[in-house]
């Protein structure tokens, strides 16, 4: 993919932006002294490719039923969304570091009381049955929106995920994009190990879904997934393969850092990583 | 799941603890986890089923221990209650252990057919219950449970107090031939027991007597209803008796009866909505039995539930000593 994208900002500008927000994910889940460091961490270039380059939307347009729809299912890592959101000016990014405190809107997972979030998640399992909702309900107005529904892999063991696949498929929405955050890790321990849903690529195919694995990291790969339309009448899922904790190499697949949070040392090493790797980019930091 | 957690207590409240010579024990899910541990392995017919929460659970241990009597099925609880279920059927002791919130909502349907309905014995752990979770919002609190349960025949609904009443209550639900919820939060509990009571769960228990108001109170509410208790006695000599009601059912009415009978009001308390929990159910019980009485229910009231931890949530809502002082302060001077 070329520097400078047709959508108007470069995959360099987007790894820049990446980099900015995991400091931020980081910076607001110590200072709350809690959150979902690892998944946000393993989300965060999905979210930004979506919101910065594939959707269409912003603040001004959010109450316009023509805007597209992301919705976060694995809504433990809001931390990324909220990063997002005030990037975009949903909100002022000084509002973030109200996260978990007495009487904010900011809590540990998503509300619609925060500017800019569509749907009130935090139990898994639930946001891909709200998504073939809202492409139904997009589709019979005419609407050729789409839909995003973001998921972890820990998740696709509840049962619901399956049911709204399947109708998904019969209904044909090929407005809808299911994304799986694969990192390959829950709470307990690998998913493979505490209740495993692979082979993912033949199991969503078999559910009469269009199926694309892409490294979920590249910014580049995840705009080309993104943007080349599925075929006609079937619903997408990207398989995103990602690295719980990744951009901090101390909590890159390890375990603890679902829901860890960094002490001052921790905290200190990780921004000093992400700096140098904002330089190395050659971004402000 | 959040690294510093404020306390439940204010200053005033943990001094009064200490002065009262209250131990602060362990969070009520760490007794439940090492009492279930003993029981498990001495019955290799004990079996515990977890949905990605043997870490919430405080099973860790337990897995590492007994790997054979523990059921691993991810993140699913409609599947967590449909197998405990199975299992029980085949004759084993299931401990099917989940977060409350998700436990006693997307599981419903399998508590209610699966387990109650059929009868299979099943004992259904809700952990990090009430507002545990705090600032993960409304999705992770459980709120509904005593009253979704209350009205599904055939299930024992168990919420301990203090460590005491949680080792009771995992030795009764260990023994049970019928299902049984058993309902604990994160946070170290104070013992609101002394050597006398605490025993069992089967009965309501007066850990305080008093004669002015009443505070009949579930689960880990009763430690701010003792503390509210002792406060009003120091500073104005106003007599309260607290009594401690660790099984909505079975209900034991007595000690309820009792205290409407010689108190001059009573203050239900409870980690739960004002709806379907213990205040509804003494309200019905006072009425039907012709008590008059002043009554006043403290719980969550039916509100978007203010965000914060959990100790922001009681504060908000009254479910401390200073709380508990002010409404029965109030309800004394409205007679
Ligand atoms: C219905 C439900 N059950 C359990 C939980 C508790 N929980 C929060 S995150 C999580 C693990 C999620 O793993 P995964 O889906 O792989 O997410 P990720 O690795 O991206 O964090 C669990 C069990 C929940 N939020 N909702
Ligand atoms: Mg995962």
């Amino acid at each position: 993919m070329s520097a400078s994208h047709a959508l108007g900002v470069s995959d360099r500008e987007l790894m820049i932006k990446s980099l900015e927000y995991r400091k931020d994910v980081l910076r607001i889940i110590s200072h709350a002294g809690a959150g979902h460091t690892g998944g946000s961490l393993s989300s965060i270039d999905i979210l930004n490719v979506l919101y910065n380059r594939v959707m269409r939307i912003s603040p001004a347009r959010f109450d316009q039923p023509d805007r597209d729809r992301y919705i976060q299912s694995k809504g433990h890592c809001v931390e990324a969304l909220y990063v997002v959101l005030a990037d975009l000016g949903f909100f002022p990014r000084s509002q973030l570091t109200t996260l978990c405190e007495y009487g904010s809107h900011f809590i540990g997972h998503p509300t619609r009381k925060v500017p800019g979030v569509e749907h009130n998640t935090g139990a898994l399992g639930h946001g891909l049955a709200f998504g073939v909702g809202l492409a139904l309900g997009l589709r019979h107005d005419d609407l050729r929106n789409r839909v995003f529904v973001l998921l972890g892999d820990g998740e696709l063991a509840e049962g619901s995920v399956w049911e709204a696949a399947m109708a998904a498929a019969h209904y044909e929405l090929d407005q809808l994009v299911a994304i799986v955050d694969r990192n390959r890790l829950q709470i307990t321990g690998p998913t493979k190990d505490v209740l495993s849903s692979e082979p993912l690529e033949s199991k969503f195919g078999a559910f009469g879904w269009h199926v694309r694995t892409v490294d979920g990291h590249n910014v580049a790969a995840l705009t080309n997934a993104l943007t080349v339309p599925p075929p006609q009448g079937k619903p997408m899922v990207l398989l995103a393969d990602t690295i719980k904790g990744k951009g901090v190499s101390f909590m890159e697949g390890v375990l603890k850092w679902h829901h860890g949070v960094p002490d001052v040392d921790e905290y200190r090493r990780a921004m000093e990583e992400l700096g140098a790797a904002l330089r190395q980019v050659g971004g402000h930091q | 799941m959040s690294a510093r957690t404020p306390s439940m207590y204010s200053d005033d409240a943990r001094q009064r603890a200490a002065r009262l010579g209250l131990r602060l024990g362990r969070p009520n899910l760490e007794e439940f986890a090492a009492t279930l541990t003993e029981i498990a392995a001495r019955d290799r017919n004990v079996m515990v089923v977890t949905s990605d929460s043997r870490g919430s659970g405080k099973l860790v241990g337990f897995g590492q221990r007994l790997p054979k009597q523990i059921v691993e099925v991810g993140i699913a609880e409609q599947n967590l209650v449909g197998i405990a279920a199975g299992l029980a059927a085949t004759g084993k002791k299931v401990f099917a252990v989940s977060p409350a919130c998700f436990l006693t909502a997307r599981a419903l349907e399998q508590i209610k057919a699966d387990v109650a309905y059929s009868d299979h014995p099943v004992v259904l752990v809700g952990i990090s219950a009430g507002v545990s979770y705090g600032a993960l919002g409304s999705t992770h609190h459980s709120l509904h449970d005593f009253a979704a349960l209350r009205a599904i025949n055939n299930v024992s609904i168990v919420a301990p107090a203090d460590n005491k009443e949680t080792h009771a209550a995992v030795l009764y639900a260990s023994q049970a031939v019928h299902p049984v919820y058993l309902r604990f939060g994160k946070a170290p509990m104070y013992d609101v027991h002394g050597p006398e009571t605490g025993n069992h769960v089967r009965s309501a228990m007066v850990v305080r007597e008093g004669t002015d108001v009443a505070f009949i109170a579930i689960g880990e509410a009763v430690i701010h209803a003792l503390l509210a208790a002792e406060d009003l006695y120091d500073r104005e000599r106003i007599s309260c008796r607290v009594v401690s009601v660790p099984a909505l059912r079975p209900f034991d009415q007595g000690p309820v009866l009792a205290a409407a009978r010689e108190c001059k009001a009573l203050i239900t308390v409870e980690e739960h909505s004002v709806c379907g929990g213990l205040g509804e159910a003494c309200a019905s019980l006072l009425l039907e039995s012709g008590a008059r009485t002043q009554f006043k229910m403290v719980a969550i009231p039916d509100e978007y539930t203010v965000t914060g931890s959990q100790a922001d949530i009681f504060r908000h809502y009254g479910i401390t000593m200073e709380g508990l002082a002010r409404t029965a302060h109030r309800l004394l001077e409205s007679i």
